[in-house]
């Protein structure tokens, strides 16, 4: 439960870093609002975007039928994995039929929420990740720590000191041009070598059967073009009815992960290359679940442009493995506690229910209300701490009774203008960590009124 | 199996039916889009130029790459240094220079939409280090809603939006140009 | 008009002068306004904190305590979104409803409902507004600065009349302060660093004074204030607004 507290409160202890880490990611909110701002439907856009995944999300297993005979039409086989597992041991199969064992991967937070490079690593399969931020944190052996940026907490002196020993780059290298061509170089040999390329999807069009890839590096192309097997791994959420309805969701995605116009490349795949073979794996692991769940189901609109990171302001001063889930910041704060409620019991009090999250999703999820009512859930099912759930009750006795609520405010008001400091401002006193006690006044408005508005 | 046990499951789980909305045009008036086309470009790091300007392809490539390099071009007014029907994919690492022609360019990003037969290979704009794109000026369109109203995605297997060069910020939030694909765009309006 | 005056529990205990500010900037408007007796709280600490149905009590007493009112006024956003927003867990009765319509933000009810378009106020000091969120995000005070929307904010327009003040340019205009209620219990360290992050940027360009619709951010920045021994002041809005030229 304060396992997000204790991680938070141990990366902010480097308070110049912290102040560095809120900057990046306060910069690209900046750089996100003035692309919004640009467009003046904005507003309108998030609404569209907002009303198509209502609609896909009510017509989901319509869509996903028309969309897996449609790939089938043009060649592709279309796979079903029900969990992580599932999915992984699919991959596998496929990767076995085809005699791959190097492979390279684009990003996919759906094979990292499986645990597919593990996984493949144990079957003795190499996986090279090739986006440039999931490279250095897999030459980390870190997670990403943010969905867009994964090596967003990582100082260039780092990635400098970790491609000197993994690329052989020139000891104290730190420019960040250096840095990308060397891995560059290193890169277009696992594309060259690749036997199979694994991409995560944006976004997948039944009405023809085909996925989108969205990339500023172009590192997906170069594995899916270069590598005589595609494999596409998708949550059933990510269906959109028609190819018309890109031209709203292209306009919103980069503009709020980044603040670009556009990704780079926008890749539709329907067919594989001659001579290829393109397999399309269809995930579920615990997505059905949440579709059921009324107040929480339009968590699935997601479509992962980390804007929710980007404002979140504890997000921003805790770091994404502050919060130890594959979708960190407020998205993730909502995602996670359907999988495993106790693990993540946590993350919803990571927030201060400042509403900024959602405000900036490009498809209108009401974020910060979702956190508000699994609060009320991991409450309800005993998952918070006992002295918290006691001060409530008694705060919930206090409050409905007049009498009472006069004599704890009159008590409260005493301890802080009476009490010796060292009373107060002690370990159990968090608020007094860092900030003073309000200065208790002698009367209480109540107090005031009586003497002097009551008698008139 | 596990697709039954899926569908069954957002049968069970899905709410209501809910309307698919119109998307409207969103036509500004008063937008020179050629021109928005050119600033979104640049923006994009991509360096756009006119055909006007040069005696023919042959001389806008000499003029705007000096160290030229090796050519692959697919189309058929330039010649092409490499023979793109008889290569492998992977023989295209040594490319300098693709250039490939463009369908629909978009004024409000400065994407061009490039397919499959455009290329002769899928990888060609990625691979080449750097990519020069043919675009009719009278092929730009306003925003990505007219966009996709003219084009069909699976007319081909592949197409692909291709809205500047290969770009990163992974390292502290720094631009850099040519991360895995193309180290440059330029777009050659005709 | 029959209005009632709700001065939220900790406004009451810690900030009475909040209260008593307005009250007579509502008089001087000439409403007459009645502080119904045995008010305590919204119910907001325990429901944030995942215990709602605790709350439940406390929201029956606040609708028992005000209902018979065409308006309820608050100098607390937070807690008039607490009622609007929250008050969905009991029953839909009348007075429910019509209290979920009709608790209203302090500066709402002098825009909205007394059209208030000028004020015979002076505050001459260079002033730090800060946004609450449950206020800009939650009652949508203003356009908040994520949406692509073009007004003023609510509390902008009442500072703007008031003669002397100098609204100072913030380089985050609506970042959250790090209060979040029980947040700044339960996340000591990054409420406090939000603060002190809001406390700098409004230092930056030179404000005298932070003002707020919310006391309960104002008490937590004025916590850190006093601790960093800074010269400058938090006033609640209607302190502002209230004073005399």
């Amino acid at each position: 439960m304060k396992e997000h507290a204790t991680k938070a409160a141990a990366f902010i202890k480097d308070e110049a870093r912290t102040d560095w880490h809120d900057e990046s990611l306060w910069f690209v909110r900046s750089k996100r609002d003035k692309a919004a701002h640009d467009i003046p439907e904005w507003e309108q856009l998030r609404e569209l975007a907002s009303q198509i995944k209502d609609h896909t999300l009510s017509h989901l297993d319509e869509y996903l039928e028309a969309f897996e005979a449609k790939a089938k039409e043009n060649g592709v086989t279309v796979h079903w994995a029900a969990d992580a597992a599932e999915h992984n041991r699919i991959v596998h199969s496929i990767l076995q039929e085809h005699n791959a064992r190097r492979i390279v991967k684009s990003k996919s937070m759906l094979t990292e929420e499986c645990g597919l490079n593990e996984y493949l690593e144990e079957q003795d399969i190499e996986v090279i990740d090739t986006d440039l931020g999931e490279r250095i944190i897999q030459l980390k052996e870190e997670p990403p720590s943010h969905i867009v940026m994964p090596a967003i907490h990582l100082k260039k002196e780092e990635v400098g000191e970790l491609f000197h020993q993994k690329l052989q780059t020139k000891k104290g290298a730190t420019d960040p041009q250096y840095l990308t061509e060397a891995a560059r170089q290193h890169l277009r040999q696992s594309f060259l070598q690749a036997d199979a390329a694994i991409t995560g999807v944006n976004f997948a069009i039944a009405e023809t059967g085909g996925v989108v890839v969205c990339t500023n590096e172009g590192n997906a192309d170069m594995g899916t073009h270069l590598a005589p097997l595609q494999i596409h791994c998708m949550g059933i959420e990510k269906i959109l009815p028609k190819a018309e309805h890109l031209g709203v969701f292209t306009r919103l995605l980069a503009r709020s992960a980044t603040g670009q116009p556009s990704t780079i490349f926008t890749s539709h795949h329907h067919k594989a290359k001659e001579g290829g073979a393109m397999h399309i794996v269809i995930v579920d692991n615990g997505r059905t679940t949440q579709l059921g769940r009324p107040d929480f189901r339009n968590s699935l609109k997601c479509i992962r442009c980390g804007a929710c990171m980007n404002t979140c302001p504890i997000y921003r001063r805790s770091g994404g493995h502050s919060y130890d889930s594959t979708v960190p910041g407020p998205i993730g704060s909502i995602l996670t506690p359907g999988i495993d409620l106790k693990k993540y019991s946590g993350l919803p009090f990571a927030s201060t229910l400042c509403g900024s999250c959602s405000d900036v999703c490009p498809v209108k999820i009401d974020i910060h209300e979702q956190l508000y009512k699994w609060r009320q859930i991991i409450a309800e099912e005993g998952h918070l701490p006992a002295a918290k759930k006691q001060s409530m009750i008694m705060a919930g006795k206090v409050l409905s009774r007049p009498g009472w609520y006069k004599a704890a405010g009159k008590s409260a008001r005493w301890v802080t203008r009476w009490l010796p400091r060292p009373l107060i401002y002690n370990s159990l006193n968090t608020w007094g960590k860092a900030r003073e006690l309000p200065k208790a006044p002698k009367e209480s408005f109540q107090e005031w009124y009586r003497k002097n508005r009551s008698a008139s | 199996m596990s697709k039954a046990h899926i569908l069954k499951a957002i049968q069970h789980n899905k709410p209501e039916p809910r309307p698919l909305p119109d998307i409207p045009g969103f036509e500004s008036s008063s937008m020179d889009i050629v021109q928005a086309f050119g600033s979104t470009s640049a923006q994009n790091g991509t360096r756009v130029v006119n055909a006007a300007d040069f005696a023919d392809l042959e001389s806008a490539l000499r003029t705007l790459f000096p160290d030229k390099g090796k050519i692959a071009s697919t189309l058929p007014d330039l010649t092409s240094e490499v023979n793109l029907q008889n290569s492998a994919p992977d023989a295209l690492v040594d490319v300098d220079i693709a250039v490939i022609g463009g369908q629909v360019g978009v004024a409000e990003n400065g994407a061009v939409w490039v397919t499959e037969a455009d290329c002769v290979h899928r990888v060609l704009p990625f691979i080449a280090q750097h990519l020069v794109l043919v675009l009719p000026e009278d092929r730009i369109v306003r925003n990505m809603h007219e966009a996709y109203a003219q084009i069909k995605i699976d007319d081909t297997g592949f197409g692909v939006f291709i809205a500047g060069p290969s770009k990163t910020a992974d390292i502290e939030q720094s631009l850099v140009i040519g991360a895995q694909g193309a180290r440059s765009l330029t777009i050659i309006l005709t | 008009m029959k209005i009632a005056l709700f001065i939220p529990c900790y406004i009451d205990q810690f900030y009475p002068q909040v209260g008593i500010a307005t009250l007579e900037l509502l008089e001087s408007l000439g409403c007459t306004v009645h502080f119904p007796e045995g008010q305590t709280c919204c119910g907001q600490p325990m429901a944030n904190t995942g215990c709602e149905q605790d709350a439940i009590p406390t929201y029956e007493h606040y609708v028992e305590t005000f209902s018979g009112y065409d308006y309820v006024v608050t100098p607390s956003g937070s807690c008039a979104y607490h009622v609007r927003k929250h008050y969905d867990i009991i029953e839909q009765t009348d007075a429910v409803q019509h209290l979920r319509k009709r608790t209203l933000d302090l500066s709402e009810f002098l825009l909205d409902v007394l059209k208030v378009e000028q004020l015979n106020a002076r505050f001459p000091a260079k002033v730090g507004l800060h946004q609450s969120c449950h206020g800009l995000r939650g009652l949508r005070l203003g356009p908040g600065s994520e949406r692509n929307l073009n007004a003023p904010s609510a509390l902008h327009t009442l500072l703007s009349m008031v003669e002397g003040v100098e609204i100072a340019e913030l380089e985050r205009a609506d970042e959250c302060c790090g209060f979040g209620g029980t947040f700044a219990i339960n996340e000591p360290d990054i409420s406090a660093k939000m603060g002190k992050d809001r406390i700098a940027d409004h230092a930056r360009a030179g404000v005298e004074v932070i003002t707020a619709g919310d006391m309960s951010c104002l008490m937590h920045l004025e916590g850190i204030l006093r601790r960093q021994g800074s010269p400058i002041q938090v006033k609640h809005i209607a302190e502002i607004l209230n004073t005399k030229a």
